[in-house]
């Protein structure tokens, strides 16, 4: 069953269209990720799922319902916010239990699902505590507790990682994914990080201008990308003009100059099934550096020179020129990282290849 | 001289100005006047100096000064109140709303362009006897006779609620206008309805400025002079007008002295039990 369904969902403020006929179907106990830079939506998309902002067409369902006409009191869900919105004037267990008062929950039951709610998201022992007393990590903590606490129908997480510096937004997003998992809430998560999204999502949706560039997979969205935002969006790629020379059963094939001939599997250029222009996309993490002159016989090489290196410790983003393209070769780094200048062959697989059709640029 | 040395002279250096204006404006004739009030006023015309305490048995015994002093109270608090309810309304819409901000907030302000005394005349040529209430209401056929509707407690109020609704405004305008719109959805999210929320979350986060407008209102109306001369009528004298009637029409400097000194101990041990039981430091402990 699904949890969340909308269906042509439009939303205009004035003659700005924020989110252009989405539909989308969010199943029960998934965890899903609405991705895409500020602006794109992600966030006007999750409001009118919340009852914040009305759509302006289209209709939301949750749980089969519609709730267009229902406000967001009675929506019962669970909302977290990046800015962590605690009740500054109350208590931790006064803010977890604030839900809890406008359901009919006796006391006892109210101080048990409270504590069990603060256990859950480990910090048992900070309920008498005013919010400023705590970390930005132990704020956002306690605001999933007061939201998971009501055992929402769905749980809205509107960029809850984004104002948590770096190393603790990598141990809240283990510990998010978790807790999502042990109550097997549907979740719906906004983020603009396209790591959080791989990392938690059981699908994500990336988005740009309001409009869905893409669903599926955290896998199949990174290797698979439908457009060139996503491809681009999604970790560093490298977008090549190139020309399909011919569509076979299994495989197209793909030219560029300077290039080896390289035959893309089908289901890596869904969209290409005609030859003439396309656009190659390559990772910049399969772009593999290898001394000049290595030969492989199993993958294509092209040779290279490095033009640019940016050093970040234990991998580093190599700037390259292959003949008139400039690409970008993501590797670890082993000892050193290859100086600027260094002739190299680079080696790829056909299969981490994709192509997609030449988009019109507007 | 070391930087420590320099550093630690800085703040002096900076508040000098503005400590010699306090000192000279306020402590020393605040002194002359706590010694004035203990000297004695002389039929003869000069006073004679000395430490009396006749000037301080008058004002504290005599129960004239006492009913006056009772009502200016009053009035301040009555003041206060209807502030507070006129005025919480508007900052919460100039809060809330998008984009006019400043223009309303510029509206707010455009009043204290206008004289004080002049604004509060104005009133006379509103409810006074051949005012523009008066005239309309009688155009209208409403009533046959202008009515006085000027010079009495009501009209005080009205002048002192005149005066100072910008003042309430503004600091619950501060106050609402720091608050979080999160917060109210976050609560809606919860379950609490729209006034569900705005009693839980917005009106208590509000508090600390409602309270500081409000003690702004009550001392400021307590202390009030000119409204009850323009607006009120004989009995409607405020405790200020004890003190201008001492000092200028009776010459009596020490009485006036004590008796503004009376005032002043009053209102200052009002805003310290205030400030005790709704201090702003209080109010704003869960405050981040």
């Amino acid at each position: 069953m699904s949890a969340v369904t909308l269906s042509n969902i439009v939303k205009r403020f004035g003659d700005y269209t924020a989110v252009h006929q989405m539909s989308l179907d969010i199943s029960e106990g998934s965890f899903v990720t609405l991705l895409g830079p500020s602006g794109c939506g992600k966030t006007t998309t999750l409001r009118m799922i919340a009852g914040l902002l009305d759509p302006s067409e289209g209709e939301i369902a949750i749980k089969g319902k519609r709730v267009n006409d229902v406000p967001i009191h009675k929506r019962n869900l669970g909302l977290v916010f990046q800015n962590y919105a605690l009740f500054p004037h109350k208590t931790v267990a006064e803010n977890v239990a604030f839900g809890l008062n406008y359901r009919n929950v006796g006391k006892e039951d109210a101080k048990r699902k409270v504590a069990q709610a603060l256990e859950l998201v480990q910090l048992p022992n900070l309920g008498g505590r005013y919010p400023k007393e705590l970390s930005g990590g132990q704020q956002q903590r306690i605001a999933l507790a007061r939201a998971i606490v009501i055992e929402p129908d769905v749980l809205l997480l509107d960029e809850p990682l984004s104002a948590l510096d770096a190393n603790l937004r990598e141990d809240m997003r283990v510990e998010l994914k978790r807790i999502q998992q042990s109550i097997g809430v549907t979740t719906v998560f906004v983020t603009h990080d396209q790591t959080e999204a791989l990392a938690m999502s059981d699908k994500i949706i990336v988005m740009s201008e309001g409009r869905v560039e893409q669903i599926g997979a955290p896998e199949e969205v990174y290797n698979t990308p439908a457009s060139e935002f996503v491809a681009q969006f999604l970790g560093a790629s490298n977008l090549l003009a190139a020309n399909c020379t011919g569509v076979s059963g299994n495989d197209i094939a793909v030219e560029l100059p300077g290039f080896p001939h390289i035959a893309i599997p089908k289901q890596r250029a869904p969209k290409i099934s005609a030859p003439g222009p396309v656009r190659l996309v390559i990772r910049a993490e399969r772009l593999v550096l290898k001394p000049a002159g290595t030969v492989d016989t199993d993958g294509l090489s092209v040779d290279a020179v490095v033009e640019n290196v940016d050093y970040q410790g234990q991998s580093a983003r190599y700037f390259l020129r292959v003949g008139e393209h400039q690409l970008q070769a993501i590797n670890m780094i082993d000892d050193h990282p290859l100086p600027t200048g260094s002739k190299v062959t680079l080696q790829f697989r056909a299969k981490d290849c994709a192509a997609l059709p030449v988009e019109a640029r507007s | 001289m070391s930087i420590e040395q320099r550093e630690a002279r800085q703040p002096w250096i900076l508040l000098a100005p503005a400590l010699t204006a306090i000192v000279m404006l306020l402590i020393v004739p605040l002194v002359f006047i706590v010694v004035y009030s203990f000297w004695l006023k002389s039929a003869a015309g000069a006073d004679t100096p000395g430490f009396f305490l006749d000037n301080w048995q008058e004002a504290l015994t005599d129960p004239f000064y006492r009913d006056i002093l009772l009502n200016t109270l009053k009035i301040a608090a009555i003041t206060t109140l209807v502030c507070a309810l006129l005025g919480y309304p508007a900052a919460f819409f100039i809060a809330r709303s998008q984009g006019n901000k400043v223009v309303l907030l510029v509206l707010l302000m455009l009043p204290f362009w206008i004289s004080y005394i002049i604004r509060t005349m104005s009133w006379i040529n509103i409810l006074g006897v051949s005012g523009a209430l008066n005239s309309a209401m009688i155009w209208l056929g409403i009533i046959n006779e202008p009515i006085q509707m000027l010079y009495n407690e009501t009209t005080v109020i009205l002048g002192l609620v005149h005066f100072l609704l910008p003042f309430m405004v503004l600091n619950i305008f501060v106050s609402l206008d720091g608050i979080d719109t999160n917060l109210e959805d976050a609560a809606s999210s919860l379950g609490a309805t729209r006034w569900q929320g705005f009693l839980q979350v917005t009106l208590p986060l509000s508090l600390p400025g409602l309270a500081a407008g409000g003690l702004l209102c009550f001392v400021l109306s307590a202390g009030t002079y000119i409204t009850p001369v323009i607006l009120g009528g004989p009995r409607d004298a405020m405790f200020a007008n004890l003190v201008y009637e001492a000092i200028i029409r009776q010459l009596n400097w020490p009485l006036g002295s004590a008796l503004s000194l009376l005032l002043l101990v009053v209102l200052g041990v009002l805003v310290i039990i205030y400030n005790r039981y709704l201090g702003m430091a209080q109010l704003a402990k869960g405050l981040g």
